[in-house]
This record gives structure tokens, C-alpha cells and sequence, in this order.
């Protein structure tokens, strides 16, 4: 793979974090956390990094951050694809921390960072792997960034998977498909993916028609989001799975068939679209009907 | 009524352990670290374990409804492998601090070896420095002297009873252990510790101030339901429902409670972050934690001897 380019404008990203906190947290937990940066930057020994890292939330509660659309865009200009808009304040702390560490060597800072990981309770996890597309050094996390995938936990699962820009970045193909089909297998909301559509390819598109037919199998229905990154590779057989979808009995399934069908390479998909649902047909031309505007029921991420 | 079971060792319990323990009731669980039942030889096995207790069964216990909180320390068991107990001696500090570690424990005396001696004393010391709270494990043999010695300890030591949880006392212990303002607790365990009728009767004597129960349920022939159990007969046998509740679930939260780790909102009315990371935004215990104890199950025993 090779290296992609991104630019992560890492001092504004600092600003940014600190800056939220001010309204959430109390001063003397912010002189705490302020403290512990500037010792921590200043190469405090690695136990001490360890104990304030734990010690976030005793010292700045737990409550979400309150970020606006303009927190959100200044977000997205510092670091492209990130989301923070389900960060909670201990998570913009924890973050502050790791960002805090020496960064002039590398392995020592990717060390560090391992035994946190290896050590993480859930809420620890999961701020780890949000800050993930925040730190320096990306392309040595991901291994960690992998094995965050297989976790049972739906938190730290969603914490990598969902409105973060890491995956997209930087897993490969294979890590990327296990991330897409594990996010669907335990009902993770798809749309909230970043680079969903952009990193949609003909081996996803296969094992999640795969999926589909194995949960039909056994009477059991498939979110119609798993048609998304299928519809740009539906061809051939693929299009009969899709005019079936198309006749369910809910009206988002057939809504996402008709998005996949006009999205489908294959010139017979638009023949079934306008035999089968010419109204969808209609509402996707004119825009009415997008992935964005179907009907998910979404659980928070 | 609902109940806490401040005693349990989840990561030898199954599925249908949690959903049981749920329906009669129990709303949290206290999970001390201690042995797995087979010696562990090597640092990292302390390591995925304490990882575990503090993260995997904590994301486990949520999805049945169940707030799971912990107690990191070396047992006294393994403090008899001296190598190995001072690598563990060095991980403690990394896990002492993380949210829902509610004590150092369960340290204490098993044989009584200098070894334990040793290994106890230092980890009062971490407690000391770390300002936290201790859970104590009596032993099963001359547990009368084991428990008196563990007491003189701490004292020696400088800690506050009050900041101390002595485990497994019986009716050989409890007058010393009160005496001395320790909180004293009780593990309803068949077999080897206390049945819950020899517990009703230690009520009926002592009272209910400081004294709580607990299943210490593990990997033995041991009962995950000791609580709700004991609860229901000690409402059987004419207890007042306020005794039972300060014995079954006040008193544990107000022994743990100092610190700090453990709060009644937890699972009455959970942060919203919580929530999204324990619970996945389903409100489980929010207008569920009431009143929840079944009838017992026809092939249930209630009396546990
Ligand atoms: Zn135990």
C-alpha cells in the first residue's frame, strides 16, 4: 500500500480539544489536566503518564463535550474526516495527554501508546481509538487499528469503525472489508462509515451479498444499508437478489434497492428498476431519494 | 428490591448466571481480583487478567443490565511466588487507578507464610499512597487468628478501619471484627463459608450496622443468587425489609462508596457516555431496577448450607 496523504494540522487539533473542555470541565480540573500535559511533554517518567491517563475522569467528569456546527467544521479543516461530535470531555482529556507525549522518537512514543492499549479499560479503549487519526506516526497503528476491529466490545468496535477518518486512511482492503461486514453483523450504522462509498470495492460487494443470502437463509432480514457499497459492483445474479429486495415487505429496503439499482454498472439494472418500482425509479433521478434521506433506524455511535 | 453483590468472581460465571442475577435483582457486582483456581505463572497472565476485570466482564455484566465494578491486588495465594509476585507487585499501579477499581484487594493471609506477610504489607502501603480502599480475605484455616493478625496489621499500618472490608467472617470473627470498627463482611457459599441460615441469626444478634453479604461465587460449587436469596429468607424468618436492605445492598455501597468509584446513579440514571459505551443507548435499568425478584424457580433452593 502506498503511503496516502493526509495533513493533520496537529497544534490546531490541541487548540481545538483544549478549548472544549473550558465550558464542560471545572478550573481545577483543567489546572490538573494542564499540569500533567506540561509534566508529560517534559518527559516525566512513563508512570506517570499511565496514572493521569486513568485519572482523567476523576478530575473532569464525563459529560459531553457541547460542540456546535462550527466546532464540528473546524474539526473536519484540522484533521479531514474527524467527528468529535459524540466525544465526551475525559476523552478530550485522555486525547490531550497522549498528545502531550514526546514525539522526536517515534518507537519510544508507539511503545508507550502499546502498553495503554494493552492495559485499557472500556472507556480508556475507546478514547484511544477515537484519538487514533489524531496522532503522529499513523501507518505504526495499524495492527492495533486491525485488532480494535475484532473486539467484542461495541464500543471500541464503533469507537474505530464509526466518524473516524483512521480506517479509511490507512487499513487495507482486507481490514477494511472485515470492518464493513463486522459493522453490519453487529447493527452498526453504515452511513456513519467515513469513506464508505469512496472505499467500496468488487470483494466487499461479494461478502456482503454472501451475508445477505446466509441471513435470508435462515429468515432473517439484513439493514438496507448493506446494499450501499454493493449497488456500484451489483451485476449479473446480484441484480435478482436486488429486484427481490425490492419487493419487501419495508419501505427502506426498497428504497436501498432502487439507490443500488441506479447505482449498478450493469445496464439491466435500470430495465428492473423502472419494470419493478418506476416511483423509486423517479425519486432517485430527481434527488428526493439518497442514502442520506433513507429511513435508518440509527443507534448511537 | 434491589441488590448489590459486592463479592463475585464473573469471570468464572456464565451467560445464564447474569440474566438469573438480573431477574432477582442484583443491580452491581464488585469483582476482587484473586487466583483462577490453577496457579498463573507468568506476569502476562496477571495482566489479561486484570485487563479483563476491568474492561471485557465490566462491557459483559452491562449488556444483562449489571454495573461491574473491581478490586485490583495481588491474592495471597500467588504472593508465595516470590519472583512472580514482584512483577505483579510493579503492574498494580497501572490498574489501581482506572475508573470503577473500588479497592486494593482481595489481599490478606492464606497460609500465613512470610511471604503473604510481605506482600500484604506492602500493598496496605499502596493502598495508603494511592488513598484507596482495602478488601481483606480472611483465611480458611486458623481463620481465627489469620483475620485478629490481618486487623493488628492494618493498625500497624496506620489505615482507618472504616476504609477497610474484612471478607468471610463467620461467628467466630464477627464480634472482634465489629468491635474494631472494620466493615464486616459475609460470604454465603456452601460448603466451606456461611450458610444463610446461620446468616439470618447473625443478624437477629448483631444488627445490621457495617455488617453486608456477598456470594464470593466462582469457579467452585458456589451460588450466584447468595444475595437475593438470603434476602428473601431473611424477609421469611421476619427480618424488616430495612435491615435486609442495608445488609444486602446499603451497606456495601456506603462501605465502597467512599470510594468515590461506585454511585447509586450509575445504574438508577447512567451517564450519557456510559450509556452509549456500557449499555449501546439501550436504557436497561432506567425504570427497570425495581422490584424484580421472581418467585423461585421450582428447582431452586432457597436455604444455602
Ligand atoms: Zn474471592
Amino acid at each position: 500500500m502506498t503511503t496516502p496523504s493526509v495533513s493533520v494540522d496537529r497544534d490546531r487539533v490541541i487548540a481545538l480539544l483544549r478549548a472544549w473542555i473550558d465550558p464542560v470541565a471545572r478550573s481545577e480540573g483543567r489546572a490538573w489536566l494542564d499540569e500533567k500535559r506540561r509534566a508529560i511533554a517534559d518527559g516525566a517518567p512513563a508512570w506517570q503518564f499511565f496514572t493521569a491517563f486513568s485519572s482523567v475522569p476523576r478530575h473532569l467528569g464525563k459529560d459531553d463535550l457541547r460542540l456546535t456546527e462550527a466546532d464540528l467544521a473546524e474539526a473536519d479543516a484540522a484533521c479531514p474526516g474527524w467527528q468529535p461530535q459524540a466525544w465526551s470531555v475525559d476523552q478530550a482529556g485522555r486525547t490531550l495527554l497522549v498528545l502531550a507525549l514526546p514525539q522526536a522518537d517515534a518507537d519510544a512514543f508507539v511503545h508507550t501508546l502499546d502498553r495503554v492499549f494493552e492495559t485499557a479499560d472500556v472507556g480508556e479503549s475507546v478514547a484511544l481509538y477515537q484519538s487514533l487519526p489524531l496522532l503522529p506516526f499513523p501507518p505504526r497503528f495499524r495492527q492495533r487499528a486491525a485488532e480494535g476491529i475484532r473486539t467484542n466490545m461495541t464500543s471500541v468496535f464503533n469507537a474505530i469503525a464509526l466518524r473516524n477518518p483512521y480506517p479509511r486512511t490507512w487499513l487495507d482492503e482486507g481490514a477494511w472489508n472485515q470492518m464493513v461486514l463486522k459493522a453490519v453483523f453487529v447493527g452498526s450504522p453504515l452511513h456513519q462509515i467515513d469513506g464508505l462509498d469512496e472505499r467500496a470495492n468488487p470483494r466487499l460487494a461479494a461478502m456482503l451479498v454472501d451475508y445477505a443470502h446466509e441471513r435470508w437463509a435462515a429468515h432473517r432480514s439484513v439493514t438496507p444499508e448493506l446494499w450501499r457499497p454493493v449497488g456500484p459492483f451489483a451485476e449479473g445474479v446480484v441484480l435478482d437478489d436486488l429486484a427481490r429486495v425490492l419487493r419487501s415487505d419495508s419501505a427502506a429496503e426498497r428504497q436501498a434497492a432502487a439507490l443500488a439499482l441506479a447505482a449498478s454498472p450493469d445496464p439491466r439494472a435500470a430495465e428492473v428498476l423502472a419494470a419493478e418500482a418506476p416511483d423509486l425509479r423517479e425519486a432517485v433521478r430527481s434527488g428526493a431519494l439518497t442514502w442520506s434521506t433513507l429511513a435508518v433506524p440509527t443507534r448511537p455511535g | 428490591m434491589i441488590f448489590i453483590d459486592p463479592h463475585i468472581h464473573m469471570v468464572s460465571r456464565t451467560t445464564d448466571d447474569y440474566e438469573k442475577m438480573r431477574a432477582h435483582g442484583v443491580v452491581a457486582v464488585i469483582e476482587p481480583a484473586f487466583w483462577l483456581g490453577q496457579p498463573r505463572t507468568t506476569v502476562g497472565s496477571f495482566k489479561d487478567y486484570f485487563s479483563s476485570i476491568v474492561g471485557w466482564e465490566r462491557f459483559r455484566a452491562a449488556q444483562f443490565g449489571i454495573r461491574h465494578y473491581c478490586t485490583i491486588g495481588l491474592n495471597p495465594k500467588e504472593a508465595n511466588n516470590e519472583r512472580l509476585a514482584e512483577e505483579v507487585m510493579e503492574l498494580l499501579p497501572l490498574y489501581a487507578c482506572k475508573e470503577g477499581v473500588v479497592a486494593i484487594g482481595e489481599i490478606g493471609y492464606d497460609d500465613q507464610t512470610d511471604a503473604e506477610d510481605r506482600y500484604f504489607r506492602r500493598q496496605l502501603e499502596l493502598a495508603k499512597e494511592l488513598d484507596m480502599l482495602v478488601l481483606i480475605h480472611t483465611p480458611h484455616r486458623d481463620k481465627k487468628k489469620g483475620t485478629l493478625r490481618s486487623m493488628d496489621v492494618c493498625a500497624e499500618h496506620g489505615l482507618d478501619p472504616a476504609r477497610v472490608i474484612i471478607d468471610h467472617n463467620n461467628e467466630e470473627t464477627v464480634a472482634d471484627v465489629l468491635d474494631r470498627g472494620f466493615w464486616t463482611a459475609f460470604t454465603i457459599y456452601p460448603g466451606t463459608k456461611m450458610g444463610n441460615e446461620r446468616m439470618v441469626e447473625i443478624v437477629k444478634q448483631y444488627g445490621t450496622e457495617r455488617i453486608f453479604i456477598n456470594s464470593a461465587a466462582d469457579w467452585g460449587k458456589s451460588d450466584p443468587l447468595g444475595v437475593p436469596k438470603t434476602a428473601r429468607l431473611m424477609l421469611q424468618r421476619g427480618l424488616p425489609e430495612a435491615d435486609v436492605r442495608a445488609v444486602c445492598y446499603a451497606n456495601a455501597l456506603a462501605a465502597y462508596g467512599q470510594s468515590g468509584q461506585i454511585r447509586e446513579e450509575d445504574w438508577l440514571d447512567p451517564e450519557p457516555i456510559d450509556q452509549r459505551q456500557l449499555y449501546m443507548g439501550n436504557t436497561i435499568l432506567r425504570g427497570g431496577a425495581d422490584p424484580l425478584v421472581e418467585a423461585p424457580e421450582e428447582d431452586e433452593r432457597l436455604i444455602i448450607e
